[in-house]
């Protein structure tokens, strides 16, 4: 196996064991990148010079007998997380020359835990999107079919782990952008409970809604991402108090006598292969223990209004602050989706039209959160289709008012609630794409997700399979 | 529904081209009307939720703590005045 190719885990155990260093291991990252970037449009900025310092200072650490959580294991990071003196885009021109003083709380958590970072990834521009092909800065492309989408928001941050250039990446998901395209690549993304990982510096979206959470190769690898990130930040007042769970632990207890919940209305506009993908997994739960029981809850479509209104409302709030004036350019240079959304958002908020909608899109909430609620009296988690389907071919999403909130259907109901959610690889199409499904938990229920998705994956090889590339 | 796509423009401050004001008012009313969907769901008596977690009135220490320096907080800025953004004038002399 070549270096590039390892889990955190295995990464891990081989800087520890002195099999090879981390400098060896970033190299053959970068080389891994040079090689199938030119493909895969996925780094906007790529960090070598300071990759390799961050290597050498990772060796001489483990030479020390050092042991950080993270330590020398190369990472890609999605371009919208602030990264101090390195340029930071948002995927969108009107940032192509900005330079954060500053970073977000993720990088800083992630350089304390002994990160290597390899570069800033691709994005719909701010973040809108699921498609990645709403990039000032290109497309990126699906590494199991060049010709394909990776999904998105967070399609490089996807799209890198998929391709084997990054040992694991960065998301952050509004509601999607981190499950949509780990379904699409074929890699586990983990949406993390609003307010248990801090949004500062991050480059605000929605701020009632945005979660940063890992994206990798293995459940146990993510489990081992989200317990650095996790946690209280004082420097983001919605972090949530709540004690940080012991994620790595426990991984091995059976699940058997877990209930799995599954509901008729999130197989509505699903295709068939992915319909049966979702049954084939109820039906490995079945065997590895678990019991399987139908539930009923609200129609996703109703989300889809809710997180329209949600979504285009904070995103014109959000924006409002690009000026020209302290950083960036100016409002000219937003491209036609941010354009298009802080139009929306600042119609529903204006005199007379709030209370219309984003007031009514509130109450929805609520009864959407409640809805979760009394389903999880009777589950433990819920298992659903992460995408209606399997990755559509580039330009589908092209000036399609309504693309990314079509294709983020099944995600929406439980971001809107807050809810964490973990998509895993479950199945191949004939066309060989990837097929995920996902598990929903209750809020700050991540210990659990961990632990139902670790035991279907060991149960199954789908995370084992690669692109050819 | 005929929306007032000049007045939105101008109330977000952003510069429009004639023919993204077209299509964005097709577009704008499309999205519209899908969203005028949730008036089916009976939200009387329903509070809004707009924190999910339910976290109330989180304060900190009133106390000062290292921050951005001067020079860096003004590194990107177009241009500056004696250590201050500059900007362009808002109120003018009437004359």
């Amino acid at each position: 196996m070549n270096l590039h190719q390892l889990t955190i885990t295995q990464a891990k155990e081989g800087l520890q064991a002195k099999k090879f260093s981390s400098i060896e291991l970033t190299k053959a990252c970068l080389n891994r990148i040079k090689q199938t970037d030119k493909t895969l449009n996925v780094f906007i900025t790529l960090t070598e010079k300071e990759a390799l310092n961050q290597a050498r200072q990772a060796d001489d650490k483990l030479a020390k007998g050092e042991d950080l959580a993270l330590l020398g294991i190369p990472v890609a990071i999605k371009d919208n997380f602030s990264t101090r003196d390195i340029r930071t885009t948002a995927a969108s021109k009107l940032l192509n020359a900005y330079i954060p003083p500053y970073d977000a709380t993720v990088i800083t958590k992630l350089k304390d835990a002994g990160m290597v970072m390899l570069g800033k990834t691709n994005l719909d521009a701010w973040a809108h999107g699921s498609s990645t092909e709403t990039s000032d800065f290109g497309p990126s492309k699906n590494p199991w079919d060049p010709n394909r989408l990776p999904g998105g928001s967070s399609g490089g941050s996807a799209a890198t782990v998929a391709a084997n250039q990054a040992i694991y990446a960065i998301g952050s998901e509004t509601a999607g952008s981190i499950r949509q395209p780990a379904s699409w690549c074929g890699i586990v993304g983990l949406k993390p409970t609003y307010g248990r990982v801090s949004r500062y510096g991050v480059i605000a979206m929605a701020s009632s809604l945005d979660s940063p959470g890992p994206m990798t190769k293995t459940v146990a690898d993510s489990a081992l991402v989200l317990q650095v990130l996790a946690g209280k930040d004082p420097k983001d007042a919605t972090t949530a108090p709540e004690t940080v769970e012991e994620y790595t632990k426990d991984l091995t207890t059976t699940i058997a006598g877990m209930t799995i919940g599954f509901s008729d209305e999130y197989f509505d506009g699903v295709s068939e292969e992915v319909k049966e993908t979702v049954l084939a997994a109820l039906k490995t739960y079945e065997k590895l223990g678990a019991k399987v029981k139908k539930i009923s809850l609200m129609a996703p479509t109703y989300s889809i209004a809710v997180y329209t209104i949600i979504q285009r409302a904070e995103v014109s709030s959000n924006l409002a602050r690009y000026d020209g004036i302290r950083f960036g350019h100016d409002r000219s240079f937003f491209g036609q989706e941010a354009k298009r959304r802080i139009m929306l958002g600042t119609y529903t908020l204006s005199a007379g039209y709030f209370d219309a909608y984003y007031k009514k899109a509130l109450k929805v909430r609520t009864k959407i959160i409640a809805d979760f609620n009394s389903a999880f009296k009777d589950v433990d988690v819920i298992l659903a289709p992460t995408a209606p389907t399997t990755a559509l071919p580039v330009g589908a999403s092209l000036d399609q008012a309504m693309f990314g909130e079509l294709a983020d259907m099944l995600v929406e109901p439980s971001s809107i609630a807050g809810l964490p959610g973990i998509n895993v690889p479950a199945g191949f199409s004939k066309e060989n794409l990837p097929i995920g499904v996902q598990l929903i938990g209750p809020q700050f229920a991540e210990k659990k997700l961990i632990h139902a998705a670790y035991h279907f994956e060991q149960a199954t090889d789908f995370h084992k399979q690669k692109p050819t590339l | 529904m005929k929306l007032d796509v000049a007045k939105i423009a101008k109330l977000a401050n952003l510069p429009l081209t004639p023919e993204e004001k077209k299509k964005f008012s097709e577009q704008l009313e499309e999205t519209v009307e899908y969203i005028s969907h949730l008036d089916e769901i009976d939200t009387e008596n329903v509070p809004p939720t707009d924190h999910v977690t339910g976290l109330e009135n989180v304060t900190r220490e009133d106390s000062t703590s290292v921050s951005l320096s001067q020079t860096k907080a003004l590194e990107n800025a177009k241009t500056t005045e004696r250590g201050f953004f500059k900007v362009k004038a808002v109120l003018q002399d009437s004359i």
